[in-house]
C-alpha cells in the first residue's frame, strides 16, 4: 500500500528567521539610475559613466561598485552601490539621453548560499542555471506579482532588485522559497 | 508553461513575462482628421477575429519592454514565429508549409 503523505504544521513566522541553505540580506543603500539612450550615445555615457553599457541581452558591465545592467535594447539601469552621484556623471556626458533618479524607488535583497537559485524560482520562471545564466547576467523579469530585476553577483549570490512599496512581499516571498529550499 | 521565443532578448521566455497587444499590422491612415466615421470604426474597432493563423502585437512587458510581432494560432495558442516590430509580415504560405512539413517529419 501506498504511505500516506502527512502534512505537518507550520508556524506563520517560521519562513522569517535563518535558513541552512539561503541567507537573506538587504542590501545597503545605493544609488541608481534608469538609463536610456541611442546607440550613438553609448560611447560618451560609458565614458563618463566609467563603466561600458552593454549591449548584448541578459548582461552586465562592472567596475568596482558600479553596475550597468541591460534591460532593453535602449534601456539601462545603473547601479552604484557607494551612492555616487551618478545623475552628475550621465549629465557630463553630453550626449542625448534621458536618465532618471529612481536610487529611492528600489530596494534589492541580496540572496545567497547554495539554495539561491531555488529560492528565486520558487516565483520566478526563468532558468537560473549556471550555463543559461552565468555569473554578470542579469535581467528584468517576474517574481510571483511584482516585477523586479536579477543579477547574478557570484555563482551562489544573486542581486534582486524590486520596487520599495513590493520589498515586504519579495522578502516574504523569498523567506518561503528560502524555507522550501532546504527540503 | 507557454514560451514565447522574444526577438529582442533572443531567448525564449516564459508567458508570464507577456502581455498581448491586439493585431499587428493595423496601419493608422494619414489623413486621420478627414476619415469619415465608418472608415475610422474599421480602422479602430473592427478586427478578425480569424479561428486559425492570426498575426498580432505582443510586449515584453516584463522583460525587455519591448513589442514585437507574433504569428501564432488562435485554436492551439501554437507561436509559429516572432519578429521584430517593424519588419515585414511573414508569408502566410511559408508559415503554414512550414508547419505541414514539421507534421510529416514527426
Amino acid at each position: 500500500m501506498a504511505d500516506l503523505a502527512t502534512a505537518t504544521r507550520k508556524s506563520a513566522l517560521t519562513a522569517r528567521g535563518g535558513f541552512s541553505e539561503v541567507v537573506l540580506t538587504p542590501a545597503p543603500a545605493a544609488s541608481r539610475l534608469s538609463l536610456r539612450a541611442g546607440a550613438d550615445a553609448l560611447p560618451g555615457l560609458s565614458a563618463s559613466l566609467g563603466v561600458t553599457l552593454p549591449t548584448r541581452p541578459k548582461t552586465s558591465a562592472s567596475n568596482g561598485k558600479r553596475h550597468a545592467l541591460w534591460l532593453g535594447p535602449d534601456e539601462w539601469l545603473v547601479i552604484d552601490e557607494s551612492e555616487a552621484d551618478l545623475m552628475a556623471a550621465a549629465t557630463t556626458s553630453g550626449t542625448l539621453h534621458s536618465a532618471v533618479d529612481v536610487s529611492h524607488r528600489n530596494v534589492a535583497v541580496v540572496v545567497s548560499g547554495p539554495g539561491a537559485e531555488v529560492a528565486i524560482n520558487s516565483g520566478c520562471p526563468q532558468d537560473l542555471s549556471l550555463a543559461i545564466f552565468p555569473v554578470g547576467a542579469c535581467s528584468r523579469t517576474i517574481f510571483g506579482k511584482v516585477e523586479i530585476v536579477l543579477l547574478r553577483l557570484a555563482e551562489d549570490t544573486f542581486r534582486v532588485e524590486c520596487w520599495r512599496s513590493f520589498s515586504p512581499y519579495v522578502f516574504g516571498m523569498l523567506s518561503e522559497g528560502a524555507a522550501d529550499a532546504g527540503h | 508553461m507557454l514560451l514565447i521565443y522574444c526577438p529582442y532578448c533572443e531567448e525564449e521566455r516564459s508567458e508570464l513575462e507577456f502581455r498581448n497587444a491586439g493585431d499587428a499590422h493595423i496601419v493608422r491612415p494619414t489623413n486621420i482628421a478627414e476619415i469619415s466615421d465608418e472608415e475610422f470604426e474599421e480602422f479602430f474597432f473592427l478586427r478578425q477575429n480569424p479561428k486559425g493563423l492570426i498575426f498580432e502585437r505582443w510586449r515584453h512587458i516584463h522583460g525587455c519592454g519591448r513589442f514585437f510581432n507574433a504569428a501564432r494560432d488562435t485554436v492551439s495558442d501554437r507561436f509559429y514565429t516572432t519578429y521584430k516590430a517593424g519588419e515585414p509580415k511573414p508569408d502566410v504560405a511559408a508559415i503554414l508549409k512550414g508547419e505541414q512539413d514539421k507534421g510529416a517529419a514527426r
